[in-house]
Parts: structure tokens; sequence; C-alpha cells
């Protein structure tokens, strides 16, 4: 319902929205649409929302791979340590570290970068996501390593061409359990990102929002344009999305 | 780190796959989760560290001028935890219960439920701020419609009704994920006891009293940690419809609201204090680290073993 309220009033125009906001929209106003894309800063935000999501989901999956079959699958002295490790890192909350982590990235030279942000994100998701994907992992028989490595498979082989498509339900529930808290988050780039060119969405609709403050048609398509590629996305896999963001809860 | 049992090969393969996921936790989140802890016993002046400052922090907090506005964003911090717990989680368990009662469709009623948690808290921020304009908003024109015009309010301006409208839009967004959980927890319910109850004659009320609320303890466990944990940390929403300072009039102010106006500056002087902001980020993550620890531990004990 209100997601088809928000679609429906972003074709409509202004003055016939103030004056019934649940009329259905007759002839639809797609260049409500049309003006924001033209809104040159809107689409740099969506952009940098790409590539810092992209980004940082990119190396949260990479990682979580290695890290999830090493802890998952070798048994060594020190790995319920590290694994215990991870498992802090899931209790911290990221909001109250904000202050020295400013201060750090400064230091590091990462304020105000795309770099910075990525790996603030992907260390915040790590823990939750190497936890998963090492269950995954010791989920898989034994015998396939011992099967491969008879074969002469080297650990790389192994890891790649016969685990990594065992465990690609587990990719998909990290992936969805990352990057819809980083493609919505507000807090990070508020504090992180400065300069207006590598604003993220979501920031970028509070500028938004100060621009176009009376003309409601676009306001809609603003927030529909901001919200439609999850939207998409959980119509297309919402078992998926209901399992990745319950993940952390259901196991808890 | 001692590599016991493996194969050279496999040791290099543990470190080269280890070790960036490590540091990458370690430097972003480890380091400055320590540190946080050092800086509300320093002297800060802007982004600069001086002396030690002991307590000093701490006190200045519980005192003039910080003492009122501390109280007051703790006090909205609790009852917003109450209300979201109280309204959210019956409205949740109530949702739960008629997905799970459904014959047919739970699969689509369970995705259209569940929908709003995928939004940005952002956009539904912005899209409740135009539902609820004072003069052209869709809600005071049904009001007003319907013929109760006094009810027609500036919802998000006026002092009494602010905070708790705020607490409904964070509703509308949230109220899915517990009732996703309790769904889930219905679900896992062995079905041989309700048929057991329902041959004994029992009517289904007390069949959703007496056997399946019990049963749901391990959700309620889990809902109550996590609406404790985002309450005391609840910034998003009062920031986006009322600002940093928790407008109108600091009704809808929070600790994280008040962290981040010590530690950034707030929109009227962009003077920040490091020293107290560092002394409320390490209060509010005692509360929140206490707080669900100790719930834990008294919740796990009333569940029952199926």
């Amino acid at each position: 319902m209100p997601v088809f309220f928000l679609f429906n009033s972003a074709l409509r125009e202004t003055s016939s929205f103030a004056s019934n906001p649940f009329v259905l929209a007759r002839d639809p106003h797609w260049e409500n649409f049309q003006q924001v894309w033209s809104d040159g800063e809107f689409v740099i935000y969506l952009k940098n929302s790409l590539i810092v999501t992209g980004g940082s989901l990119t190396l949260i999956l990479i990682l979580a791979l290695g890290a999830g079959f090493v802890l998952g699958r070798y048994e060594f002295k020190g790995n319920g340590l590290v694994f215990g490790f991870v498992l802090t890192g899931m209790l911290i909350p990221a909001k109250l570290a904000i202050l020295p982590l400013f201060i750090q990235l400064k230091w590091m030279h990462l304020l105000d970068s795309h770099i910075g942000l990525i790996l603030v994100y992907a260390s915040g998701a790590l823990p939750a996501a190497i936890f998963i994907m090492s269950g995954f992992f010791r989920s898989l028989p034994i015998d396939l390593d011992s099967a491969a490595r008879i074969d002469g498979a080297s650990e790389l082989q192994l890891l790649r061409q016969v685990l990594t498509p065992l465990v690609r339900p587990g990719l998909a529930i990290v992936a969805i359990y990352s990057a819809i808290p980083i493609w919505n988050d507000f807090f990070l780039p508020l504090v992180l990102l400065q300069s207006p060119e590598n604003k993220t969405i979501m920031q970028g609709l509070t500028v938004f929002f100060g621009q176009y403050a009376s003309q409601w048609g676009i306001l809609f398509a603003g927030l529909t344009m901001a919200a439609l590629p999850l939207i998409v996305l959980y119509l297309v896999l919402s078992e998926q999305f209901i399992k990745g963001l319950t993940a952390g809860a259901v196991k808890g | 780190m001692v590599v016991g049992s493996l194969r050279n090969e496999q040791r290099k393969f543990t470190l080269f796959l280890l070790t960036p996921a490590l540091l990458t936790i370690i430097i972003f989140t480890t380091v400055p989760a320590l540190t946080i802890l050092s800086y509300a016993f320093f002297k800060w002046t802007g982004f600069e560290r001086e002396g030690f400052a002991g307590f000093e922090n701490f006190q200045r907090l519980f005192s003039f001028p910080f003492r009122d506005q501390f109280l007051m964003a703790l006090r909205h911090n609790v009852l917003v935890f109450i209300a979201i717990m109280v309204i959210q989680t019956s409205l949740g368990i109530l949702i739960a219960y008629s997905l799970f009662r459904l014959k047919r469709g739970q699969r689509f009623f369970r995705t259209v439920t569940f929908l709003p948690v995928i939004f940005s808290l952002v956009v539904v921020a912005y899209m409740w701020q135009v539902m609820l304009d004072p003069y052209y908003g869709p809600i005071n024109q049904i009001i007003n419609g319907i013929g109760f015009e006094s009810f027609a309010k500036p919802w998000l301006g006026s002092m009494t009704t602010a905070l708790p409208t705020l607490v409904f839009i964070n509703l509308w967004r949230w109220v899915g994920f517990p009732a996703i959980i309790f769904l889930a927890g219905l679900n896992a319910i062995n079905q041989e006891f309700l048929e057991a109850a329902r041959i004994d004659g029992a009517t289904e009320g007390q069949i959703f009293r007496k056997i399946m609320f019990p049963l749901l303890a391990p959700s309620m466990t889990i809902i109550t940690i996590l609406t404790f944990i985002g309450a005391f940390e609840w910034f998003d929403l009062p920031f986006v419809l009322g600002g940093s300072n928790g407008n109108p009039a600091g009704t809808t102010d929070t600790l994280a609201l008040m962290f981040y106006r010590l530690s950034f500056g707030s929109v009227d002087s962009n003077a920040n204090d490091i020293g107290v902001g560092s002394a409320l980020g390490v209060f509010i993550f005692v509360i929140v680290g206490v707080g669900a620890g100790v719930g834990q531990y008294f919740l796990r004990k009333r569940e029952v073993a199926q």
C-alpha cells in the first residue's frame, strides 16, 4: 500500500496532490522522474551509493569467504581464539566508536573518502559475515577436502573450485545482510563524508528535500528512486531477504 | 599465531586468508572502540587532545549545563523503549498470529509485512513528513474530512505530539521485524501440542495464552534485547525529522543526538566538547552492554524447553 502510494504520488503534479492526495495519477507525470534525473547532483549521490555499497560488498564477500573457510575447516591452535575475537566484533556498536574513528581516519587521510567509508563498513559487517560463512563451511562434509587433495588440488583450488560453489547460499545471505544497512545508512556518511560531491543518496536526500521543499511530486519521485533498487530486489528475492535480515537474530 | 597440525601450504594459506580480514576489524572497529574509553579521561580543545582529566568529564556531564539535557534525553530514551516494547511487540505478535492462522497467502502477506523493514529510515522519515504536513498532508485532510477538525494537528511540530509521532513512524517501519521473528517462533512449535490441547477442549484463546505465548519466550528474548539496544541508540529518525537539537524545543532529544552534538557541534554552535561527549559515549555503551547482558540472563531463565 504505502509503496504504491509513494509511486503513485511520484507521478502527480504538486497542486493536484495537495488538493487530493489519494486519487490515482490519471495522466502520469513522468517528467517528475525526469526532473530528478536531470538534477545532476541526485545522479551523483546515486552513483556514490552504488560505489560505496558495491565496494564494501565485494570486500566483505571476499574476506569473509577466505576467513570463513579457514575458521570453519582448518583445525589449528588459536582457531577458537580468533573465532572468539571475531564474535566480540559483533557486539561493538559502531556509532559509539565514531569519535576515535573520525580522528583516526583524519590521521590516515581517509576522511571524506569513499575508500575510508568502504573499509569502515567492511569492518563493521565482517564479524557477522565471517560467523555466517564459517557455519556454512563447517556444514560441508570433510570428505570433499580429502578427495580433492588426493586428486592433487592445491588449497586455493579446493576453496575456489570445490567449496565456493557449495556455500553460495551463505554468500547470498551475507550479501543481503550487509548490503541493505549500507545502502540505507545515514549516520556514517553524515559524519565521515563532507564534500557535496562525495555524499551518498540518503544524505543527498536531505539536501534534495531542502531544495524542492514544496514540490511534492518531485520529492516523491526522489524518494522512489532512492528506495527503488532495494524494493525491486526485495520483490524478486523476498525469501532470501527475510532470511538474510533475520539471520543475526535467529542464530543469536 | 600458533598453527598446530597443518601442512606448510595450509599454514601460509591460513595467514594469507585471515590477516586482511582481522586487520580490517582491528583497525576500524577494535581500536576505535577501545580508544573511546581513554578519550573520556582527557581534556580536549576541538579535536586536539590535552592533559589527563580523571573523572572530570563525567562530573561535568552530571552537572550544569549538561545535566538537564542529559536527564531529559535519557527520559526520552526510556519512554521510547517502553512505548516500542509495549506497542510494537504486541502488534508484532498479533500480526504473527494472524499470519500463522492464515490458510492461504501466508507467503504473500509475510512479504508485504516485512517490506517497510528494507526501507531506509531517511526515506520513511521524509515520506511521513509529507504525509503529516499540517496543511496539505493527507493525514490531516482525512481527519478534517471525517469531521474531527480539532484533532488535525501539526503532528511533528507540536511539543506534545512530536515524540509519540516519531514512535508511530518507527512502529510503521519496524513492526514487520518482530512479526517475522514471532512467526518463525510460532511455526517452530510442535503441532502435536496444539492438537492435543484442541482434543482436550481448549479454546483458541487458551491455546494462545497457555501454550503458544510461553513457547514464544526465545523470540521474546531476542526482540526485547534488540529493542533495548535500538531504543538507546535511537538516532536517524529523530535526527532527520527533529534536527540535531531534537526539535521542537528538545522534545525529541535522545542520548545519541546529544552525543552527536557534543562530538561534532550542533546547528547553532560549532563548538564541540569531545571530553564530555566521550563520557556520554561510555555511559551509553555501559547502559547498552549491561542492559543487554542482564536482560539476556533473566529472559533466558524464563524460557521453557519444548
